[in-house]
């Protein structure tokens, strides 16, 4: 499968008027570690959505996802009283490709909001604890959709960014409890940065043939892959998240790749 | 149908595994089924087909494999979902689908008793039941489950408590040959050598749980 997919590769790009045969370049020339031009929108003047209070917009080539945050107040669970909540929703509509039909939400964005919702989890990148106003009583909420508008592969890199810039461009108002009235006092005119303690970055590869690892794998790519895998990083180099649903094997000396070092 | 028990001892040494024990064929509808016990975790699978496929889900040139993972309570929500997509590209990739095409090949696990490494009990029973219906497979496959303490330490096979201990839990799906890894996933944060050491130690532990089919499947047959 791995030398079809050579050989079309090869013939594409001597279509040209000069035939330079490029080796291991992919469809639309790039190399096999090269990431897709990658475009982030972040906030209200750029990225238009007026009623969040955190949006962003990442185009990965022709990948496009959005991501906006909403804000809400919300009593703390009775066994985690001191901990916020962050809820994560992705949603592939079909909009975004002729694969995705109405509906329900398929398994590919049940799957995709399971993933968010661990490597949020897993690189502790929102402490829920930090999210608390006033312990038992008040704590903060974070709707954190990601809609996707354009599917071109690599869905799970391009949610993790827009979640990441969505998340840093959120401004919380100061929210005090009356001690006499037990009531909530929303501040709108102080507003606080969400504190982001980590940094992760996501990082899909597609196999062929349990030889070749490509980057940033268009749906094309994605679709003739016999496996992928999707590496979450954080600055300092930890592992968030390694996930590998299947197919393809791997031997342990197989090389991890270049991780985002976007 | 009978049932056949087998047990195993747990490995000895820093990294053990919890007793395992399997019965093949316990349901009398699934052409395959499987109830795999690992310490107090159990999962039940029971695996039809290959069988007529809808022609919506059909494909022309393998078999349609879907994976249903009921909890033990409550409905299946996300979370199954997203161990449903694990388990059905783990299982596709050794499935040989092209020798049984526009054929669906549904497995139905369910969740009995969760005391720690679910998935990797999942992985377990999916494969017996593979096994056990007698599909076409590549390789075999186990699921491992190691969890890395605060302290660094490698365990494996946790329970429920050293689980939620842990600063990081990772599953590995072994293929038997060459133990090759087919799926992994982790939860926590870990870093590349405390991941690359926990790999080394689940394919270690892959050759016990790979004897214990073995032995399964030939006291299965045995009986005359």
């Amino acid at each position: 499968m791995a030398a079809a997919f050579k050989c079309t590769t090869t013939n594409y790009v001597s279509v040209d008027e000069k035939p330079t045969k490029k080796e291991n370049c992919r469809p639309d020339g790039r190399e096999l570690g090269e990431f897709r031009t990658t475009t982030v929108n972040i906030g209200k003047c750029l990225c238009s959505i007026t009623t969040a209070d955190g949006s962003a917009l990442v185009k990965l080539g022709n990948t496009t996802v959005i991501c906006g945050v909403k804000a809400e107040l919300a009593a703390p669970a009775a066994d985690s009283a001191n901990k916020g909540y962050i809820v994560p929703n992705v949603e592939l509509p079909s909009l975004c490709a002729e694969r995705f039909r109405s509906g329900p939400p398929g398994e590919e964005a049940q799957a995709a909001s399971q993933f968010i919702a661990d490597v949020i989890e897993n690189s502790q990148m929102i402490v829920k604890e930090d999210l608390c106003i006033a312990n038992g009583k008040l704590a903060w909420v974070l709707y954190c959709d990601i809609i996707c508008l354009d599917y071109d592969g690599n869905l799970l890199d391009a949610s993790v960014f827009a979640l990441l810039a969505a998340l840093k461009n959120v401004q919380l108002p100061l929210v005090t409890i009356n001690e006499e009235t037990g009531l909530s006092e929303v501040n709108l005119k102080q507003k606080n940065p969400l504190i982001i303690r980590k940094h992760p970055v996501a990082t899909s590869f597609a196999i062929f043939d349990d030889t070749l690892l490509i980057v940033d794998p268009t749906a094309e790519e994605e679709d003739l892959a016999t496996g992928t895998v999707t590496i979450v990083t954080d600055e300092e180099g930890r592992l968030c998240s390694v996930h590998k649903p299947g197919t393809s094997k791997f031997t342990t000396k197989k090389p991890m790749g270049d991780d985002g070092t976007r | 149908m009978a049932a056949e028990v087998v047990e195993t001892e747990a490995v000895d040494g820093p990294c053990r595994l919890r007793r395992f024990s399997c019965e093949l064929g316990l349901l009398s509808r699934p052409d395959g089924s499987a109830a795999f016990l690992q310490g107090d975790t159990s999962v039940l699978a029971g695996l039809y087909g290959p069988a007529e496929a809808k022609i919506s889900k059909e494909l022309p040139d393998r078999a349609a494999l879907d994976v249903l993972l009921r909890p033990k309570v409550g409905l299946p929500g996300v979370l199954e979902r997203s161990r449903e997509q694990l388990l059905q590209q783990t299982c596709e990739a050794v499935v040989l689908g092209v020798l049984h095409p526009r054929t669906a090949i549904s497995l139905v696990l369910q969740v009995l008793s969760d005391a720690g490494s679910l998935l990797s009990c999942c992985l377990n029973a999916a494969c017996m039941a593979l096994l056990d219906a007698g599909l076409p497979l590549s390789a075999l496959f186990c699921g491992v489950t190691c969890a890395l303490q605060p302290d660094g330490a490698i365990l494996l096979d946790p329970t429920a408590r050293q689980e939620q201990e842990a600063r990081a839990i990772l599953t590995f799906a072994i293929a038997s040959t060459d133990r090759k890894v087919l799926m992994v996933t982790t939860k926590g944060s870990c870093s590349v050598q405390e991941m690359q050491q926990c790999l080394a130690v689940a394919q270690r532990a892959a050759d016990t749980i790979f004897q214990f089919y073995r032995d399964s499947v030939r006291r299965r047959y045995s009986k005359s």
